[in-house]
C-alpha cells in the first residue's frame, strides 16, 4: 500500500507529464481538457474545506462559480466593447486583465458567501443543503432575467483575458496559470487544516459541543470556513470562463453544484487532493465515453455508486492503506 | 461567603408544567468537591445545564468567583473558568488524543484565528497538552485516535481537555458512567488529586465514588435540594435515605 503523500506527489507528476506530452506532440486539445480538469479540481478543492473538513454540505456552491464567471465575463464584456462599468458616483472601467478580475473574483465571492453563509448556517444537514440550493438558484435565474448581459444567451468574450508577460491564448500557457494557483491554494490548504484554526474546524465537524466546551465559537468558525471556500470556487469560476471566453446562467445550475460534490464524493471527502482525483476521473469520462456514448452520465452513475458502496473516503481511500496517526 | 467558587441562587426551570429545578441553591468552595445526588429525573441534568449554559434559568441566577454569570454563553462561561465535562463523551474521534487535548487550549490562548503554523509547532500548547496527559495517565496513548481508545480512557481524555482551561472549577456529569470498578477506581484518584487545582461540582450515580470522594453532597429530588451537608450528614440523614440511598442501596 502506498502513503497519501505519495498519491498527491503522483497526481503532481500527472499533472505536469500528460500537459508536458500535449505539448510536445501537439495536442492542444488535451491540454484544454487537462486545464478544465485542473480548474474544476479547484472549484471542488474550494468546496472540500466547507464539506469535508467543516461538515456542512454546500448544494449551492455553483453560486460563487458563477459569480467569478460573470466578473470575467461584465469586466471583459465591458472592457472589449468599451463601455465603462459604471459611470457614477465614480468611473469603473471594464478590464481585461486576468489579476485584476481574480482580485474582484475573489472579494465578491467572499461578500456572497458571507451573506449566505450567515444565514445558512443557522441551520445544518438537509436545511442548510436546501437553503444553499436556494440562494445559488436565485443567482440563476437573476442571471437568466438580467439581459443587459447576455440573459439565457450567456456572455462571449472574444480575446482571453491578459496576463502580463504570458500569451494567454497559447494553452499551454494558460494551462500553466491554472496549474500554479491549484498548486498555490492546496498548499494554503495543507497549512491551514495543520493550523490551529483547522484543528478547530475539525472538531468543530465531529464534536459541536466539545468546540463550545472549550470556548470556541462554532458558528465563527464555520462561517470562515464557508468564506475562504466561496472564494475559492469563485476564483475557479473566473478561470472556468476565461478557458471557454464564455459566461452563461449555466454555471450557476445547481447540475454543476452537484457534479462539485460528485468530484469530492469520488475522490475523497476531506482528502486534500481528493477533489484533484475527482476531477480528472470526472473529465476523462466526460471526454472518453462522451465519445462512445451520449448517455455516458450512466457509467460515472455506476462508478460513484461502486465507490460509495466499497470506500467511504473515495480513489484515496481505496488506494491508501489507512495509516497510523502521527503527531 | 469568601471562599465560594460557584454558587447558584434560587435558580428555577419548568418545563411546561414539570419544575425541573425549583429554586436550587448551592454553593460549592474552594478545593471541594460537591457533589450532586439524587434519582433520576431529579434535576440534576437540568442544574449541570444551566450552570454550563446550555439552559438559561427561568429564576434565579448563576455566580463564578461573585461575578453573575447567568446571561453568558456557553463558550463565554468556558473562558470564564468552567471547565466541562460530558456524561456522554465528546471528543474529535478521528484526531489524535493528542489533538484533542491540544484543542483544549486552543480556545483558552485565542489561538482560533491563527491559520498558518501548524498546531503542533504551538510547542507551549504542546508542552502544556503533554504535561496534562502525564497526569492522567495517557501519554503513552498521545499519538493514537481517539476512537480507539477505551472507554475508560476516553473518560480520563474529557478530563485532561478540561484540565487544558486551567479552569477555577470543574463541572463533571457522571464522569464514571460506564465505568468498570478498576476504571472508576483510577478515575476517583484523579479526581481525589484535582480538588486541590480547583473545586469540583460532581453529579455521579456511583455512590462509592461519591462517598469516597465528596466533602460536601446536595441532594435533589423533585428539583428540590432536600439536604445539603458534608458526607456524614447526609449518610445518616433519615430524609435523604427516604428519598433516595434507602431504594438504591
Amino acid at each position: 500500500m502506498i502513503s497519501e503523500r505519495m498519491i498527491n506527489i503522483i497526481l503532481i507528476g500527472l499533472l505536469v507529464i500528460i500537459p508536458a506530452w500535449a505539448y510536445l506532440a501537439d495536442e492542444p486539445f488535451t491540454i484544454t481538457l487537462m486545464t478544465r480538469a485542473v480548474i474544476f479540481a479547484l472549484a471542488a478543492v474550494g468546496l472540500n474545506l466547507a464539506l469535508g473538513v467543516g461538515g456542512f454540505v454546500s448544494f449551492g456552491h455553483a453560486a460563487f462559480f458563477g459569480l467569478g464567471g460573470y466578473v470575467m465575463g461584465v469586466l471583459a464584456w465591458h472592457a472589449q466593447s468599451y463601455t465603462p462599468f459604471l459611470e457614477w458616483p465614480f468611473l469603473i472601467e471594464g478590464t481585461q486583465s486576468m489579476p485584476v478580475i481574480w482580485v474582484i473574483a475573489v472579494i465578491l465571492s467572499a461578500l456572497l458567501a458571507l451573506v449566505i453563509g450567515v444565514v445558512s448556517l443557522k441551520t445544518t444537514g438537509v436545511y442548510f443543503i436546501m437553503i444553499t440550493l436556494a440562494f445559488a438558484q436565485m443567482m440563476y435565474y437573476f442571471s437568466i432575467s438580467w439581459s443587459a448581459y447576455g440573459g439565457e444567451d450567456g456572455l462571449s468574450i472574444y480575446v482571453r483575458n491578459s496576463f502580463p508577460g504570458l500569451n494567454t491564448l497559447d494553452p499551454i500557457q494558460f494551462y500553466s496559470i491554472c496549474f500554479i494557483i491549484l498548486m498555490a491554494v492546496l498548499a494554503l490548504m495543507a497549512r491551514l487544516v495543520k493550523s490551529p484554526y483547522g484543528l478547530a474546524l475539525n472538531a468543530a465537524r465531529q464534536s459541536p459541543k466539545r468546540v463550545e466546551a472549550v470556548g470556541l465559537d462554532l458558528h465563527q468558525l464555520q462561517l470562515l470556513a464557508f468564506v475562504i471556500s466561496g472564494a475559492i470556487t469563485g476564483l475557479a469560476g473566473a478561470l472556468f470562463a476565461d478557458l471557454n471566453r464564455f459566461v452563461s446562467p449555466n454555471m450557476f445550475s445547481w447540475q454543476l453544484s452537484g457534479e462539485f460534490i460528485v468530484f469530492i464524493i469520488i475522490g475523497g471527502v476531506g482528502r486534500l487532493f481528493g477533489p484533484v482525483i475527482g476531477a480528472l476521473v470526472f473529465v476523462g469520462l466526460e471526454h472518453f465515453l462522451g465519445e462512445i456514448n451520449d448517455y455516458w452520465h450512466i457509467y460515472l452513475g455506476l462508478i460513484l455508486l461502486l465507490i460509495v458502496l466499497f470506500s467511504k473516503t473515495g480513489v484515496m481511500g481505496l488506494l491508501v492503506k489507512k495509516e497510523a496517526h502521527h503527531g | 461567603m469568601a471562599d465560594v467558587v460557584l454558587a447558584t441562587y434560587g435558580i428555577t426551570k419548568t418545563f411546561g408544567s414539570l419544575v425541573a429545578c425549583d429554586d436550587v441553591s448551592i454553593n460549592v468552595r474552594a478545593g471541594e468537591i460537591h457533589a450532586i445526588i439524587g434519582p433520576n429525573g431529579a434535576g440534576k441534568s437540568t442544574l449541570i445545564s444551566q450552570i454550563c449554559g446550555t439552559l438559561i434559568p427561568d429564576q434565579g441566577r448563576v455566580e463564578l468567583m461573585g461575578q453573575d454569570i447567568t446571561a453568558l454563553s456557553g463558550r463565554a462561561r468556558a473562558l470564564a473558568g468552567l471547565g466541562r465535562t460530558f456524561q456522554i463523551s465528546q471528543l474529535a474521534m478521528e484526531d489524535t488524543v493528542l489533538q484533542n487535548v491540544i484543542l483544549g487550549g486552543v480556545g483558552a490562548t485565542r489561538r482560533q484565528w491563527h491559520f498558518i503554523q501548524p498546531i503542533l509547532s504551538h510547542h507551549d500548547l504542546r508542552e502544556q497538552a503533554e504535561a496534562v496527559l502525564e497526569r492522567v495517565g495517557l501519554i503513552d496513548d498521545r499519538h493514537r485516535q481517539t476512537a480507539i481508545l477505551s472507554h475508560g480512557q476516553k473518560r480520563q481524555l474529557e478530563v485532561a481537555i478540561a484540565l487544558m482551561l486551567k479552569p477555577k472549577i470543574f463541572i463533571m456529569d457522571e464522569p464514571m458512567a460506564g465505568l468498570g470498578l478498576e476504571g472508576s477506581k483510577q478515575l476517583t484518584m484523579l479526581l481525589d488529586d484535582l480538588r486541590h487545582q480547583a473545586p469540583i461540582l460532581l453529579v455521579e450515580h456511583d455512590m462509592d465514588a461519591v462517598f469516597t470522594l465528596a466533602d460536601h453532597i446536595s441532594v435533589l429530588d423533585y428539583g428540590k435540594v432536600i439536604a445539603s451537608d458534608d458526607v456524614d450528614a447526609i449518610r445518616n440523614d433519615p430524609v435523604v435515605r427516604d428519598a433516595y440511598l434507602g431504594k438504591d442501596s
